[in-house]
């Protein structure tokens, strides 16, 4: 196995390039988990950890660019305010230990549908930000996942950063689990209310061969919500409840060792529920 | 500096004390060294080919294109085993490695030894293996013939005889062991009122940190050095010698470094294998499980399937219980026999019966091995008999508390085995005790004290409190009959003019404190402060093992009947030197009980040390009588009850323990923070049984075996404990002390189960709950 350690993103893309069956490594919660298991045995192994400009965050123009590597600590820390679903989802990542190697960047790379940071992306339509030895490219997140564990990288890209704008309004995160910390998600939802454009965003995890957003669910509430989001009162319990039944509708679950499908649909009509309950009781307090 | 005249009327450290345990600050600093940090210039490493099938004939092995590989010393397989191709505790049934068949996922085949891990797993990955796959028998009422389950009253003989027509794991059939107890008259017997349930335990694994591990070394006189993680060295040395034809005094074990144990390390991992890679290379092995591998490496807790009844009069008095237990004891009969001995005695718990119908069986099928496990028998018995006297509560219109009161057993009160109980048995009082401890407050603020925990589910939607009860019964020490012993090596010297006491047991730590208790006895019967536990090995006579809650009662009592022999020498030295009389050693003096301190022990020590190697027993038990489980089985009982407070979101199905609160009898609390630390990380694994710990075995097929879906509580998970100590001298054991470490295991699952039970409002019948369990009734629409 070769390991090739550079201390570039320029250097670093010319070696993907030069090698791309080469695995990315960061903060190895994944990778190193699958070499120790052996379901993976890559000819050689990318180490990131010397590429400064990855672990960096930034805002301009009402956004955050996100670096792959800036690990899910530092979003706790630092991006509460900026994107708040992002880093509601970074607490329950893990354990410290993990979260303070684990980064976006690696979420986005083993696209399994379990990414805690997956469904808060998909929430606010952030945007990937790829780069090769050639070229460099904003991948929607909505395009981003094309099946179980596969996204639209080339072989020869990197993943550099996540762009999201700036939170305009309440966000949210819930994740079922069968511990109350360091477990992998049964079924996990993020819903973020855009009051600026009117929309709402959401994010369905461990619930379809992919994340997901649950398009009908945030037509129906976008909808619901137009004449409300001015001078805002309680939502009447048959839109919460129909936007619950919509993003259950959404999942396409199966039964594995974590938990059943009917459950997961269950689960995730009552996480719709309460999010939608907890933003909007935010927006209230906001708009008062 | 000055020289103090006070006399102490103590040791320091001694007996009642928490001293500070020699291996801690290492544990906790990383510095200790574990057997998988073992280490030998030169040495090679194992790996082990396991099988991929539940049950397969192996038609043929062809380990050419391993051998082949490049720094691969050896790949041996059945016929390589140099003595008995099969070993075990109590039956010797398992293969050392598979021959003609394989009858459990995991079940080892070839062994390799290379000179680096990953060639040695490479190499095993190179062996083929042609086997021919036949269908499991998986579900342990089809393997006794018995699919339906059928009720309470069966016939249960019908049982053994349709079970050899079954398709059977061993050719002798597929019961282990079928125990009944037949007290007072329980067929005949009606009650007033009566209350039924099914119930089932899923398979708990015991989880150590430590992986099984260890390095073996080829002696020159043709014999093997051993250093290895386990939980009895001379009966893994007795199982050994009969694999490898050596005679017991060609093989040498050393303990190496222990990462907990809970049961799992008392049948033998990789032993034998590391042993043969040596003795066939002429190099050190060195042997480690991974992760994985070390859930198919050891045996888990038995899986159980309960029916029970219960009568009782209208005021809630028991007139009888009758029941049947079914443990699945997986391919290999392992510790299956003592299980089912604990589940059928233990069976109704720690409550006057006068009919007792028992029926318990263990049976082989093609699921992995069970065996022992922290409290054995007993935690699944529990969850059984505690739901239905929580039933019967309700039944008859009285609390948890006062339905347990009025039935528990105490000194005096005679078991469904027939056998008297003769030692304090404070059950009422340890209901009593933790009605009286104040309640936690109402639901949490912090989101994260919610059930759902950090995942954010609840802000308080869906939250309902439970508080539940429960109560547990285990026997201390080897049973029915079985010669339970412990040898000590006590030695008293002058080392650089100080009095100084060596101990040698092979009795093994696994984490619990047994080195630490060890010397705190010694300076307690020898009033020498400076005391050395020497490292566990077969060069001093077997400690039995570190299970059924014995080393205090079985290595303490050994090790204090060697320091009386040691101080009956120093005392007809004492006369010799000082005149005849009575005499007591204390904080390094001598006294006589007339004159008071007449001089220093060190005096004593001028003319040689003393040293006695001494074996003690504790007194003998019985067998049980196989038609009617008459019999004195036990040497001790331990109580232990729970109370346990939840948060229930009963929307999604999650829990959360707010708090346990633990009353537990230990007779004599030896070392008082050690006990709090085994009552605390036993209600932890009884907690881990009720609400996710569980080996998900489907098709005989382990689905999760990884702490990725493996869960165990985290500090999350695990509340903060109220605790009482009671200390009620058993008057037959040493010190009056009584055995600590699995009664909290016992009662703390059924007590979360009924606190989850009483916030939800569902009938749970299975442990681990599960979210679905709880949100069933809004699943099935």
């Amino acid at each position: 196995m070769e390991f090739f350690r550079p201390t570039s993103l320029a250097e670093a893309c010319q070696l993907k390039s030069e090698h791309p069956d080469a695995v990315p490594l960061c903060g190895g919660t994944d990778v190193m988990v699958d070499i120790n298991f052996d379901r993976r045995r890559p000819d050689a192994l990318l180490d990131l950890t010397g590429v400064r400009e990855l672990y960096e965050w930034s805002r301009y123009d009402s956004h955050v660019r996100v670096g792959a590597a800036v690990p899910y600590t530092t979003i706790i820390k630092e991006l509460s305010a900026d994107a708040p679903g992002l880093a509601i989802a970074s607490r329950t990542v893990g354990s410290p230990q993990i979260r303070n190697r684990g980064s976006v960047g690696g979420n986005l790379g083993s696209a399994s549908p379990a990414g805690d940071a997956l469904p808060p992306l998909l929430a606010v339509d952030a945007v990937v930000e790829t780069v090769s030895a050639t070229n460099r490219r904003r991948i929607p997140i909505h395009e981003f996942f094309l099946g179980p564990k596969r996204n639209a990288l080339q072989p020869d890209e990197l993943i550099a950063a996540v762009h999201a704008p700036v939170a305009g309004g309440p966000q949210q995160f819930a994740k079922v689990g069968t511990r109350n910390a360091m477990v992998i998600a049964v079924c996990s939802f993020s819903l973020a209310l855009h009051p600026d454009t009117g929309r709402v965003g959401t994010g369905i995890g461990s619930a379809a061969p992919t994340p997901l957003a649950a398009t009908q669910a945030e037509d129906f509430l976008s909808a619901e919500l137009a004449d409300r989001w001015t001078g805002p009162a309680e939502l009447p319990d048959d839109v919460v409840r129909r936007f619950g039944e919509l993003v259950a509708g959404a999942a396409s679950p199966i039964d594995d060792v974590r938990g059943t499908a009917d459950y997961r649909r269950h689960a995730l009509a009552i996480l719709a529920r309460r999010t939608l309950t907890w933003t909007w009781a935010e927006h209230i307090r906001r708009a008062q | 500096m000055t020289v103090s005249t006070e006399v102490r009327n103590r040791t320091a450290g001694g007996i009642g004390e928490s001293p500070v345990r020699p291996d801690g600050t290492f544990k906790v600093t990383g510095q200790f060294a574990y057997s998988s940090d073992l280490w030998m210039d030169g040495m090679l490493w194992g790996a082990t080919l396991r099988s991929p099938h539940p049950r397969a004939r192996i038609t043929s092995i062809d380990v050419g294109p391993a051998l082949k590989l490049a720094g691969v010393s050896a790949v041996l397989t059945h016929d390589d085993v140099p003595g008995e191709k099969v070993y075990g505790l109590e039956i010797a049934d398992q293969p050392v490695l598979a021959f003609d068949e394989v009858r459990y996922q995991g079940e080892p085949v070839v062994i390799v030894a290379a000179d680096h891990p990953e060639t040695a797993r490479r190499a095993a990955a190179l062996v083929v293996v042609d086997y021919e796959v036949v269908e499991p028998v998986t579900d342990p009422r089809e393997a006794v013939g018995h699919p339906d389950w059928k009720p309470v009253h069966d016939e249960p003989g019908e049982r053994t005889a349709m079970s050899r027509d079954r398709a059977p794991v061993h050719p002798h059939g597929n019961i282990v062991r079928h125990q009944r107890i037949r007290f007072g008259d329980p067929d005949a017997v009606t009650a007033d009122v009566v209350v039924q349930g099914d119930y089932e335990v899923g398979m708990q694994d015991q989880a150590f940190l430590g992986p099984e591990s260890g390095l073996a070394v080829p002696a020159d006189d043709g014999g093997v050095d051993l250093y290895v993680a386990t939980q009895w060295l001379h009966v893994d040395r007795r199982q050994m010698s009969g694999a490898l034809a050596l005679p017991e005094e060609k093989i040498r074990l050393t303990l190496a470094g222990v990462g907990g144990a809970f049961g799992a390390r008392e049948d033998l991992s990789m032993q034998v294998h590391a042993c043969m890679l040596a003795l066939r290379t002429g190099r050190p092995v060195k042997m480690v499980y991974s992760r994985e591998e070390s859930f198919f490496g050891h045996v888990h807790r038995h899986p159980a399937l309960m029916r029970y009844e219960h009568g009782a009069d209208r005021d809630g008095r028991l007139v009888y219980v009758r029941a049947h237990i079914l443990l699945d004891g997986g391919a290999y009969t392992s510790s299956t026999p003592a299980v089912v001995g604990n589940a059928s005695t233990l069976g109704v718990g720690p409550y006057d019966v006068p009919n007792v119908g028992m029926d318990c069986w263990g049976v082989y099928t093609n699921n992995p091995p069970c065996g022992a496990m922290r409290g054995f028998g007993a935690v699944q018995a529990a969850f059984g008999y505690e739901s239905q006297m929580d039933k019967l509560a309700a039944a008859v219109g009285l609390s948890p508390v006062e339905i347990r009161t009025l039935n528990a057993v105490s000194e005096g009160s005679i078991l469904p085995t027939g056998q008297r109980i003769d030692s304090p048995a404070p059950v009422a009082e340890l209901m009593h005790r933790l009605d009286a401890m104040p309640l936690p407050g109402s639901v949490d603020q912090d989101i994260r004290l919610l059930p759902g925990g950090v995942s954010n589910t609840t802000h308080g939607e869906g939250v309902r409190r439970g508080v539940g009860y429960a109560v547990g019964i285990k026997n201390v020490g080897f049973s029915e009959g079985f010669d339970d012993y412990s040898t000590a090596r006590v030695r008293i010297e002058l080392v650089g003019d100080e009095p100084s006491v060596l101990v040698h047991t092979a009795a093994v730590e696994v984490g619990q404190g047994l080195v630490t208790v060890q010397a705190q006895i010694a300076r307690s019967e020898l009033g020498v402060e400076r005391v050395t536990v020497a490292a566990a090995d077969t060069q001093v006579g077997s400690g039995g093992s570190t299970s059924a809650s014995r080393q205090t009662y079985v290595t303490g009592g050994a090790v204090r009947a060697g320091c009386a022999a040691v101080r009956s020498s120093l005392f007809e030295r004492a006369a010799a030197r000082y005149g005849p009389g009575e005499f007591r050693l204390v904080a390094g003096k001598v006294e006589s009980l007339v004159d008071g301190v007449v001089g220093d022990i060190a005096s004593l020590l001028l003319d040689g040390p003393v040293e006695h190697t001494v074996q003690w027993r504790h007194r003998p038990t019985q067998p049980l009588d196989e038609a009617t489980g008459r019999g004195n089985a036990h040497v001790q009982w331990a109580f232990c009850a729970h109370r346990a407070v939840v948060d229930v979101d009963v929307e999604l199905g999650l829990i959360r323990v707010v708090e346990l609160a633990c009353v537990q009898d230990v007779g004599k609390a030896m070392n008082p923070d050690a006990v709090l630390g085994q009552i605390h990380g036993g209600s932890a694994q009884g907690l881990g049984l009720a609400v996710m710990e569980e080996v998900q075995v489907v098709d005989g097929k382990l689905r999760n075996p990884s702490f990725t879906d493996y869960l165990m509580p985290t500090i999350m998970d695990m509340p903060p404990m109220r605790v009482e100590v009671l200390e009620l001298a058993d008057p037959h054991s040493p010190y009056g002390l009584r055995g600590v470490g699995e009664p909290p295991t016992i009662s703390s699952t059924p007590a979360i189960v009924a606190a989850v039970r009483a916030a939800s409002g569902v009938d749970l019948k299975r442990v681990p709950i599960r979210p679905e369990h709880l949100v069933a009734a809004a699943l099935c629409h």
